[in-house]
């Protein structure tokens, strides 16, 4: 069919045959856009990489795993559907207390089969509070969010004799992996379950961020009103996203506190969402890679200058975002694509979600 | 007089004053956000700020407590200014996440300062003897220091009242809230209007910090602990309402008082829970315009 078409393009004007030829480009585009490019094993060999060279540092490096998991499902409504909440620590803690009380509460300690009954709580918790809280917009959605993980928190506190209240649930035991792996002081075991969670997982966001689906989503954040116009069905686009990314918050909850053996409500803390807010963006919103970034980078500081002095990591995390809003607006990723566009290599991870549409050949 | 009567009336004298706490800081944020629709997460820094002055007037300086609060209010609703020129400006038409992410950088660098100058144990104020002790009532000995703030409230919703119903200022600011194209092509210079609401809002904010400090004690968390409060008075009583704000403050103030009286374990769950209920009725709030 393509080739009909460019013989028809001979036989019309130039600008015709210009503007099929614009629409070819556009349609290459974004049958390409999907497949993999060489840069996207980077972030998974650096991962493997880790693995080898830090022997000592996993247990740590499983946390900075379970944040990235965390971080991207904040990606999906976050940088994919625009969708601007203060409360995404509900579900991740729900996750961590669905793990935790079945383990100390129910003695369900199998691991994997914790993980799906994480995902599958978070998300029914996602779908009902997404359901009524996603017509809201603006401050008001700000608020709501906000105030439904806070009463979470309350709720969990008020009955400190199942949660644990702040002192929370220690020393929860989980069986060994599989049945045959347990788990080791290092996190050796932790940090290779992690990190195949997040690549399947992974995988999963990445076919619904490229499907028809993700691009609806897209179409809602840059301009909603011409989504509701062209008949999309708006509202439950983004309650199916917004369950999705729940569900995914409740992985991160669980393996958050199946790799500590231990969890309390503090995992509702508003700091944790504004943490994971954070992470994404100074990695980078909208392009999945930038909550690996984002989380690694962000735990690495933090790790470093919160050992030397609390105090001057809360400035100095203030001061990033500060500039980060005014010189980086789309994180380091963005960053990077600005340098690589200044010296010609145009070829980096996500150009679609180029905001300067214009200076795309 | 009967237990549940005393009961009755000390909620409603102590989240009275409470709700004045809550009005005094929150108002200037509603107005704010009610002009140029700017989420300012950095509210709560402010009002720290203020009470920190205080803290350091009175105890380093000597300087009497009302005083300090002038001072307190002067000063920070004219370094207020610098910030609103200098950084918020930028960001009028940016969008609710990137004026988010501004602000809250700039609460935790407010929080790091206050941290590394006044270390992170709660602070005092030494109050005047005036405002020291009980009033009795007969059946229930009141706090002074809450009568006052009561008073105090009074007066301040009163002349804010009157600023804004009755004066040429105060009208011009109710149309750019209602419309702000409009009131610009009338000729109403609201770019200077607003940095003057922002700077008496701040003003404000910083007054309620100080006087904060007797009720809940002072520590650099002060400014994200209470901003959540803050933002809740003004989504749940509307941007820019004046009136609004008052209602929910009040509805606020003795409910989450009432809680703590009646069933302290449920901590905040009431005044979220109201909140979710009142925002998913009116979306704009009590006064807010949908």
């Amino acid at each position: 069919m393509a080739a009909n078409e460019t013989t028809a393009a001979a036989m019309t004007s130039p600008r015709d045959s210009e503007a099929i030829a614009a629409r070819d480009r556009a349609a290459e585009y974004l049958v390409s856009r999907h497949r993999y490019r060489w840069a996207e094993a980077l972030p998974w060999l650096a991962c493997i990489a880790v693995f080898f060279l830090f022997p000592d540092r996993l247990t740590f490096g499983s946390q900075v795993l379970v944040m990235v998991l965390f971080a991207l499902s904040l990606d999906l409504i976050l940088g994919y559907a625009g969708i601007v909440t203060l409360g995404h620590a509900a579900f991740f803690g729900i996750g961590a207390y669905t793990v935790g009380l079945g383990a100390a509460k129910f003695g369900w300690t199998e691991p994997v089969s914790g993980l799906f009954a994480a995902f599958v709580v978070a998300s029914i918790a996602g779908f009902i509070t997404g359901w009524f809280l996603l017509r809201y917009r603006g401050l008001t959605l700000l608020m709501l969010t906000l105030a439904t993980a806070i009463m979470m928190q309350e709720a969990g506190n008020l009955r400190s004799d199942l949660s644990g209240g702040y002192d929370g649930l220690p020393g929860l035991v989980f069986d060994p992996l599989l049945g045959r792996f347990d788990y080791d002081l290092y996190g050796h075991t932790n940090y290779v379950y992690a990190l195949v969670v997040l690549a399947v997982v992974f995988y999963f966001v990445r076919r619904i961020v490229y499907s028809p689906f993700g691009q609806a989503l897209t179409g809602i954040r840059e301009n909603v009103r011409r989504m509701h116009a062209i008949g999309s069905p708006v509202h439950w686009r983004l309650v199916t996203v917004y369950t999705i990314a729940a569900g995914i918050a409740g992985i991160a909850g669980a393996l958050f506190t199946q790799t500590n053996a231990y969890v309390t409500l503090t995992v509702f803390d508003f700091e944790n969402s504004a943490k994971v807010m954070v992470m994404l963006i100074l990695g980078g919103t909208g392009r999945l890679y930038g909550a690996f970034l984002g989380a690694a980078v962000y735990m690495v500081l933090e790790d470093y200058f919160s050992k030397l002095s609390p105090t001057f990591w809360q400035f100095g995390i203030g001061l990033l975002l500060v500039l980060a809003v005014l010189f980086a607006r789309r994180g380091v990723l963005g960053l990077f694509e600005q340098a690589g566009a200044y010296f010609g290599k145009d070829k980096n991870l996500d150009k679609n979600l180029d905001k300067n549409k214009g200076t795309k050949p | 007089m009967p237990q549940f009567a005393i009961i009755a009336v000390s909620i409603l004298f102590d989240g009275l004053a409470y709700a004045m706490f809550l009005f005094i800081t929150s108002v200037g944020l509603s107005v704010t956000m009610g002009l140029m629709g700017f989420v300012n997460l950095a509210h709560g820094a402010f009002a720290m700020a203020g009470g920190y002055i205080v803290v350091s007037l009175t105890r380093n300086l000597g300087i009497g407590f009302a005083p300090s609060l002038a001072i307190a209010a002067v000063v920070v609703g004219a370094v207020s200014v610098i910030f609103e020129r200098g950084l918020y400006r930028r960001l009028y038409k940016a969008t609710d996440l990137e004026q988010v992410l501004l602000t809250i950088g700039l609460a935790f660098m407010a929080i790091a300062t206050a941290t590394y100058l006044y270390g992170p144990i709660p602070k005092s104020v030494p109050l005047p003897t005036w405002l020291q002790g009980d009033i009795s009532l007969g059946f229930r000995a009141f706090p002074t220091y809450r009568a006052f703030l009561i008073v105090l409230g009074i007066v301040l919703i009163s002349v804010l009242w009157y600023a804004f119903e009755k004066t040429n200022i105060g009208a011009k600011i109710r149309a750019a809230v209602d419309n702000r194209r409009m009131a610009e092509s009338v000729g109403i210079n609201v770019d200077l209007l607003f940095t003057l609401t922002f700077a008496l809002g701040s003003g404000l904010a910083a007054l309620g910090g100080g006087l904060a400090i007797q009720l809940f004690g002072l520590s650099p968390s002060f400014a994200v602990l209470y901003l959540v409060l803050f933002l809740i008075v003004v989504a749940v009583g509307g941007l820019g309402s004046l009136k609004g704000t008052l209602l929910a403050a009040l509805v606020i103030g003795v409910i989450d008082t009432g809680g703590k009286y009646l069933y302290a374990e449920a901590g905040g769950f009431f005044i979220y829970a109201i909140t979710v209920i009142v925002l998913l009725i009116k979306p704009a709030g009590f006064y807010g315009r949908e």
